[in-house]
């Protein structure tokens, strides 16, 4: 995966003296499962947030919590400084977009953008021009008469996002908003709806699945596991400063190292880890009492690969490549290091010429900048 | 007759009868409101009342509750008088009041051959009848479902057609055939067979039950055969099983909600056949349906019919609960 | 399965030989200018006089247009309660008496209907004693009665439409402010206006056919087109009846085939706009 984050995340910083949404210690049981478990966050006002687990998490849950459709065990929500504990979805200022679009099939587009403007008791008029402008905005403006089942997977996304926010919601939710499009249609509109979220200034909580989705649209994630939030960030920091093994694992790829502190000094740390044969050096420092059980994790591109000998005597570990991936612009090593252990390296391929690659069973040595690992409490 | 009686020495302000069904209504209402509106807010919106309430209403009043009337019926006298039975509690004098519960209707069929009979011989014909109609419409339905969609569709509007068709007529059509000098006897004339009786005969409210109940069995076995995922039955052949042994171990066993479906829909009601028994059927050997129907209007002995109603209904009861929980099923699954 | 479709096709030949040879010689025999069914009076058949007798028998014709009042009103009454029970089922959570209302909608659907009848007449009789309404029996008895077990039956199609329908629309409905009652009638029923409609022709085809209930709850000076017609083939064969049945198994049959013809060629131009759809980006 190649990385798209720009340093410190989302182009526009996050304001955040400006709170727009609070859960606050948020549960939801149905029966004995617990979905969403004592959940506590703030989303501030115009940012992109993206709530990013697996199936089961608990993320729709929380969205749909935040809609209306569904209301808490326990614990409260206040959008815009409101409580909603006795709001129903058409009273909230919140718009949705979901997962399946959910079109009016009986409905033209433009009916259907202007289904919510109906609800509001405004002019004729006036819900005209709206509709109209916003179907110019989303480039829909010649299928306004088509109904949904003649227009494309993108073109109904498109629509479905106009309806929400054809209402000017102040914050709007949208449920794996990408899912259904093809790679090359989705890397589009991430952007397009970056730009538009941006010239409209619409607060947006995303739900996903998909990491590259999250890194992409973000200001800030919020990783999620079985109903707890388990890391909040940018993606930069979830990324590279992930909290725990299971947000480690679960942005991008990663290599475990299994270890145990020898050395806890305020600005740097040893680990002793029975998978390599040297030690690790960790050039910041980590509270936690020394001989406490870690783990190092390294991403694969931080790791270099070559057939010398580095000089460090730390940080290394000599193995054979026994799998190689080519992606076209990079390629994904699988070294077999003298422990055993598989790691993973990924390296651009900016030697053209292939015979000056390295290959398959060849004996290299990995080693890596003592700033790379991230250690993380076992 | 067993009969007991109750001593009261006051008067109730009003007949207890009457009262009772007061009373009734009155629990309805209260199970409905006062209003507890913080609990529906949430949820719903305040109209909810009159949307479940309507359709109770109506099934309760006109449904349910002509039932309890049927099995208190079932427990009176009859009486030559309009209505002809016994009122539940009775003012015999001033004082005295006398609970007219008779168990003798029940006891009265039991001992009567012609009851028991009766039950025995509806339910030989429905389930014989089922089994006729499940082997003709099992093939029916696998054929259908197999076909190409083009075809499928037109075979189900030819199977829909006749349905939407008067049943009375339908059955009609069968006196024609069935009667000695009818078209089938005629038709195997030519042959120099018969002439065979057929009408007034179990043989003739068999045909006639299969072929009005016939949509009832293959519309739910089309329904679920349609479904099948045919690779199963490559992967079955692939495997070495040939077509009979792949249709019985797996086809078969799939359609089964379908087989069940299909056979509950036709046995149940079939039991209760007034119609066709009347049309087709002998005067010798009488359905339920048909006793019950003598039993009300001819002998004009209510009570004992309510009794026979009743004591159909306990027949029926196991499969109809299977039947409802089916269909809870059915739809809990169709729901994604 | 090449091998077997020789015996799909015998297996269809024998069952729709089975069901269409009554149907069809009711129809032959409605022109055969003879009474006897066995004898095809060749010299002057076909003719049309049994129609010509159907149509001057005044008990059979009043009968008629009573069975259509009775059916029209019934296909109504029972659309409306049916669709409330319907969506309650469908949609409601659960609440008090849920499953006694979910009984005595499917119980109909396979109640003998001899009871149902009985049942309902000793109710009518009663309240008649008790509140002195309704006084005697005829069209309104006729119309409850009928009401009553064919809404079983648009309870069921309805339900099962609202079970496969996408619940989000709703939900998106709602989210855009919309209120539950405005979701209700601008969403959900357009969208499943042809389950109700197909249970309105299917209330009115079992109100119009009916006969036991009809004899339990009818009174003097309300019969049904089927009572007059029971009571006929009870004697035996009558061929102005054939020519009733022919006339309706026409309507019937065009009725069918149109609708079908309708539904194949709305699918057909909606594949085709889906398609198109695709085509472009």
């Amino acid at each position: 995966m190649t990385e798209k984050h720009t340093e410190g995340g989302h182009p526009r910083p996050v304001d955040k003296t400006n709170e727009y949404v609070r859960i606050e210690s948020v549960t939801k049981r149905f029966g004995d499962f617990v979905a969403v478990d004592n959940v506590s966050l703030s989303v501030f006002k115009g940012e992109i947030f993206c709530l990013l687990g697996g199936s089961g998490c608990g993320k729709t849950t929380l969205l749909r919590m935040l809609a209306g459709f569904e209301a808490p065990t326990s614990g409260r929500i206040f959008i815009d400084g409101q409580d909603m504990a006795d709001t129903l979805p058409y009273e909230r200022p919140v718009n949705m977009m979901f997962q399946s679009y959910a079109l009016f099939p009986h409905m033209s587009v433009e009916k259907n953008v202007a289904f919510g403007l109906e609800q509001e008791k405004l002019s004729r008029k006036e819900i005209d021009q709206r509709v109209a402008e916003m179907l110019d905005t989303v480039k829909l403006g010649e299928l306004a008469r088509r109904k949904p089942h003649q227009l494309s997977g993108g073109q109904r996304q498109r629509v479905a996002l106009a309806r929400a926010l054809v209402k000017r919601p102040k914050l709007l939710l949208l449920d794996e908003p990408l899912g259904a499009l093809d790679k090359k249609l989705r890397e589009a509109t991430q952007f397009e709806l970056i730009n538009l979220q941006e010239k409209l200034g619409v607060t947006f909580i995303v739900v996903t699945h998909d990491q590259e989705e999250a890194m992409t649209l973000a200001s800030r994630i919020g990783v999620m596991d079985r109903g707890e939030i388990v890391q909040v960030g940018t993606p930069t920091e979830i990324y590279e400063y992930p909290s725990s093994k299971f947000v480690a694992d679960f942005i991008g790829s990663v290599n475990m190292f299994e270890g145990r502190l020898i050395e806890d000094e305020p600005n740097f740390v040893r680990i002793q880890s029975p998978e390599l044969n040297s030690t690790i050096y960790v050039d910041h420092g980590i509270s936690a009492p020394p001989g406490a059980a870690v783990w190092a994790a390294v991403r694969p591109e931080k790791i270099e690969i070559a057939r010398e000998e580095p000089d460090s005597q730390e940080n290394r570990a000599r193995g054979v490549v026994r799998d190689i991936a080519y992606m076209g612009d990079m390629s994904i090593y699988l070294v077999k290091i003298d422990s055993g252990k598989m790691v993973r390296v990924t390296l651009p391929n900016s030697v053209r010429q292939l015979s000056q690659r390295i290959s398959w069973e060849e004996t290299v040595w990995l080693s890596w900048d003592a700033s790379s690992p991230v250690v993380l409490p076992q | 007759m067993a009969r007991s009686q109750i001593r009261q020495t006051q008067r109730p302000p009003i007949d207890a009868w009457g009262a009772g069904r007061l009373g009734l209504i009155f629990s309805l209402l209260y199970r409905f409101g006062p209003p507890r509106w913080s609990q529906y807010v949430r949820k719903n919106w305040s109209g909810q009342r009159l949307v479940i309430g309507l359709p109770y209403l109506w099934l309760f009043l006109f449904f349910a509750v002509p039932f309890i009337i049927v099995l208190k019926l079932s427990f009176s006298e009859v009486r030559l008088a309009m209505p002809p039975f016994a009122p539940l509690i009775e003012k015999v004098s001033d004082v005295a009041y006398v609970l007219n519960v008779n168990l003798g209707n029940y006891a009265f069929l039991l001992s009567d051959a012609l009851y028991v009979n009766s039950y025995l011989y509806s339910v030989k014909v429905a389930a014989v009848s089922t089994v006729f109609c499940l082997l003709l419409g099992y093939p029916m339905s696998y054929a259908i479902a197999r076909s190409t969609p083009t075809l499928r569709n037109i075979w189900l509007m030819l199977i829909i057609l006749p349905f939407w068709t008067s049943f009375l007529l339908r059955v009609y059509a069968w006196v024609g055939l069935l009667k000695t000098d009818g078209l089938i006897n005629q038709f195997l004339g030519v042959f120099g067979l018969g002439p065979f009786t057929m009408m007034y005969t179990t043989f003739a409210v068999y045909i006639g039950i299969v072929y009005s109940y016939l949509p009832f069995m293959i519309l739910p076995l089309y329904s679920n055969l349609e479904k099948h995922d045919l690779t199963l039955l490559e992967a079955s052949a692939d495997l070495g099983a040939g077509p009979i042994k792949s249709f019985l171990r797996i086809t078969l066993p799939l359609s089964m909600p379908g087989i069940i479906a299909g056979s509950l829909l036709v046995f149940i009601p079939a039991v209760g056949e007034y119609v066709i028994p009347s049309l087709l059927g002998s005067s010798d050997q009488l359905m339920i349906g048909r006793v019950l129907s003598d039993e009300f209007f001819s002998n004009r002995d209510w009570p004992v019919a309510s009794a026979v109603s009743i004591a159909m209904l306990m027949l029926l009861v196991v499969p109809i609960v299977l039947f409802q929980r089916f269909q809870n099923q059915e739809l809990a699954g169709a729901k994604k | 399965m090449k091998s077997k479709s020789w015996f799909r096709r015998l297996a269809l030949f024998v069952g729709f030989a089975f069901l269409y040879i009554p149907i069809l010689s009711m129809v032959v025999y409605s022109f055969n200018n003879s009474r006897l069914v066995t004898v095809w009076d060749t010299d002057d058949s076909p003719t049309l006089k049994w129609y010509r007798v159907l149509f001057s028998n005044e008990q059979i014709l009043s009968a008629a247009w009573l069975s259509i009042q009775v059916a029209a009103v019934t296909a109504t009454g029972a659309v409306i309660l049916g669709t409330l029970a319907g969506l309650v089922l469908a949609r409601f959570g659960p609440f008090k008496g849920r499953t006694l209302l979910s009984a005595m909608t499917t119980a109909p659907l396979v109640m003998p209907e001899v009871i149902t009848g009985l049942s309902l007449l000793l109710l009518f009789v009663f309240l008649e004693q008790l509140i002195g309404w309704p006084q005697g029996r005829g069209f309104i008895t006729i119309v409850i009665a009928h009401i009553t077990f064919s809404m079983a039956y648009v309870t069921v199609v309805v339900q099962s439409r609202l079970a496969t329908f996408d619940d989000s629309l709703e939900e998106a409905a709602l989210d855009l402010g919309a209120r539950p009652a405005k979701v209700f009638f601008r969403i959900t029923l357009p969208l499943i206006l042809p389950a109700i409609l197909s249970g309105w022709l299917l209330a009115f085809t079992l109100s119009w056919d009916d006969l036991v209930i009809s004899q339990f709850v009818a009174g003097p000076g309300s019969t049904t087109l089927p009572m007059v017609v029971f009571s006929k083939v009870r004697l035996g064969v009558s061929p102005d009846i054939n020519a009733l049945a022919t006339i309706m198994v026409t309507i019937v049959g065009i009725g069918v085939v149109l609708s079908a013809f309708y539904m194949r060629r709305q699918e057909r131009r909606l594949a085709l706009e889906m398609q198109m759809a695709k085509a472009e980006k």
